[in-house]
């Protein structure tokens, strides 16, 4: 693998951290299997796309994709909880809904940004801190330091007595609930956080990858599944933040495997097999500790 | 302290599956009352505890808790008032969160949750003395999950986690009934001093008619969703089990060969 190759992987291992850590809110906190980040993906980059294009300033933009973000998220939330649809099927109806939201706000299916100035342009050369990192490096760091900071505030959320709560109504809502937690509150919350934390990684996607595209989302959540699950394969920590640090290092190392795969010539896999390859590790991560378990108590009993 | 009047409470109503749970119960205890609830399967036992917590709305009649009427609202607002502990030990407790941050939440029931680390070390050392006084060793188990521990141990725990945050009200859903004898004693005893040092209105569901002779100030007896018997003092003082079982067999008018109740 050459070294452009192996930057790009962790480049998109750490924007789909972001995903990791927002997959892990509503997924592993609040047990709230969540499609809609299939849609908010795209609609973080969509938004920010359009809004760049437009001459707005760039962490404008950025912020305006968290938000839009969000309330994709508080869609699929406010209807789980309010009117009682199951929550898989809320999120797809959103994720659904969003191909064409995202297609409207885009006005067509993809936007290049070649020119515009992004939130990475000022450490660029010829920017305002250009030429302090050379130029590969900008994006990896960037984003290494955007996803350091999102791991250090969703950790100390869910460790503050509002996060507690939220993770009380993921665990155990009755008991939430005795303890005064209004628990569809908490859901309508954390989806958001969840979707809006996707939406951020929309947003950077477009920025360093230089477009937006309406189906880019496709998959988002398997691949937020599969940080979440090969992190806690590879750090399997109880602790709040080493749960979320494994959401980082499952993402890259998930890329990293899929470049690896890619670039092996034998293997014959083309890019097009991500998603079976994808689905299959999902699958095995999700089965092998039930068969793990149920070997355990064969031999026990 | 607690009031319910005329309460009434119906499971499906109009459908071939309707269940009058309560058929209009009024009960009223004052500041510092331990009442416990007897009356075999069905009676509406946890029905009226469900009703008072604010699990279910009733039918009709009203709820009061502290001079307030609180008969439309959710449990979530009720729990500034209301501390229970269930019967099943897992239903009390998250038990893939620690000891230490199972005891953290039931700090603020009932108040608004902040920003601020839920262990910070004020917190952590009310925590940490108040589980030390149950001489269980489980102050050097705060870190482990909840979920590591026995039954027994659970209830206590949530015993504690009870009376970590002002209250006046606790609703114990036959608390014991899931636990072996020794710790049934264990933590019946710890109910009791409890409810003393922190002068709690306690309302006990219980299926033991020894506990519920034994145990607080006053008993009262369900039967098909009404009361059958509510004793306190002299008179309660007088009461023998067989006597309650009298009672029993005279509103059932059929021989408790059949009854499942338990007489332990």
């Amino acid at each position: 693998m050459s070294s452009i190759a192996l930057l790009g992987a962790i480049e998109l291992g750490l924007i789909y951290a972001l995903v990791g850590l927002g997959v892990y809110l509503s997924f592993r906190v609040l047990d709230f299997p969540d499609l809609t980040v299939d849609g908010s993906f795209p609609l973080g980059a969509a938004v920010t796309a359009v809004l760049l294009v437009a001459g707005a300033d760039p962490w404008v933009a950025t912020g305006a994709g968290v938000v839009a973000g969000a309330l994709a998220g508080f869609v699929t939330a406010f209807v789980t909880v309010r009117f009682g649809v199951l929550h898989l099927l809320a999120s797809i109806l959103t994720m659904i809904a969003l191909f064409s939201v995202n297609l409207r706000i885009m006005g067509r299916p993809n936007i290049a940004l070649l020119t515009e100035a992004t939130v990475l342009t000022p450490w660029l050369s010829g920017g305002t801190f250009g030429g302090l990192v050379a130029d590969e490096y900008v994006r990896p760091l960037f984003l290494a330091v955007v996803v350091l900071a999102a791991v250090a505030l969703v950790a100390a959320f869910l460790r503050s007595e509002a996060g507690l709560a939220m993770r009380a109504t993921g665990a155990n809502p009755r008991m939430a609930r005795a303890q005064g937690v209004r628990t569809g509150v908490q859901i309508i919350v954390g989806v958001m956080l969840s979707n809006g934390l996707v939406g951020l990684a929309g947003a950077l996607f477009a920025q360093t990858n230089g477009f937006a595209d309406v189906t880019s989302g496709v998959g988002t959540i398997v691949v937020g599944l599969a940080a979440v699950i090969v992190g806690e394969t590879f750090i399997p920590r109880r602790r709040i933040f080493w749960a979320l640090v494994g959401c980082v290092v499952g993402a890259v190392i998930y890329r990293l495997a899929v470049q690896t795969a890619l670039s092996i010539d034998f293997l014959g896999l083309q890019a097009s097999d991500l998603n079976l390859a994808t689905a299959l590790l999902v699958l095995v991560a999700l089965v092998l500790p039930k068969l793990r378990h149920r070997v355990r108590t064969r031999a026990a009993s | 302290m607690i009031e319910v009047r005329d309460l009434v409470i119906t499971f499906n109503p109009g459908s071939p599956l309707e269940r009058k749970a309560l058929r209009g119960i009024s009960l009223r205890l004052g500041e510092g009352d331990f009442v416990s609830v007897i009356g075999s399967n069905g009676a509406g036992k946890s029905t009226l505890l469900g009703a008072i917590a604010g699990d279910m709305l009733p039918t009709s009649g009203r709820v009061l808790l502290g001079g307030s009427d609180v008969t439309r609202l959710p449990a979530e607002a009720r729990s500034r008032h209301v501390a229970r502990v269930f019967q099943d030990p897992l239903a009390g407790s998250c038990g893939n969160l620690s000891i230490a941050e199972n005891l953290a939440l039931a700090a603020s029931r009932g108040q608004r949750r902040s920003f601020l680390p839920a262990l910070r070390q004020s917190r952590l050392s009310k925590i940490r003395a108040r589980i030390e006084e149950l001489n269980l060793k489980l102050e050097d188990r705060l870190d482990q999950p909840m979920g590591s521990l026995s039954g027994g141990q659970r209830q206590a725990l949530s015993l504690v986690m009870a009376t970590l945050a002002p209250s006046s009200v606790l609703l114990l859903d036959e608390h014991t009934a899931a636990l072996d004898p020794r710790n049934a004693e264990f933590v019946l005893g710890l109910t009791r001093d409890l409810a003393a040092r922190f002068r709690l209105t306690v309302l006990m569901v219980t299926h033991s008619m020894r506990h519920a002779l034994d145990i607080g100030t006053r008993t009262v007896m369900l039967h098909e969703g009404r009361i059958l018997l509510d004793v306190a003092g002299a008179e309660r003082a007088g009461l023998t089990i067989e006597d309650l079982l009298d009672q029993f067999r005279r509103a059932r008018g059929e021989a408790l060969a059949e009854d499942r109740l338990l007489t332990g």
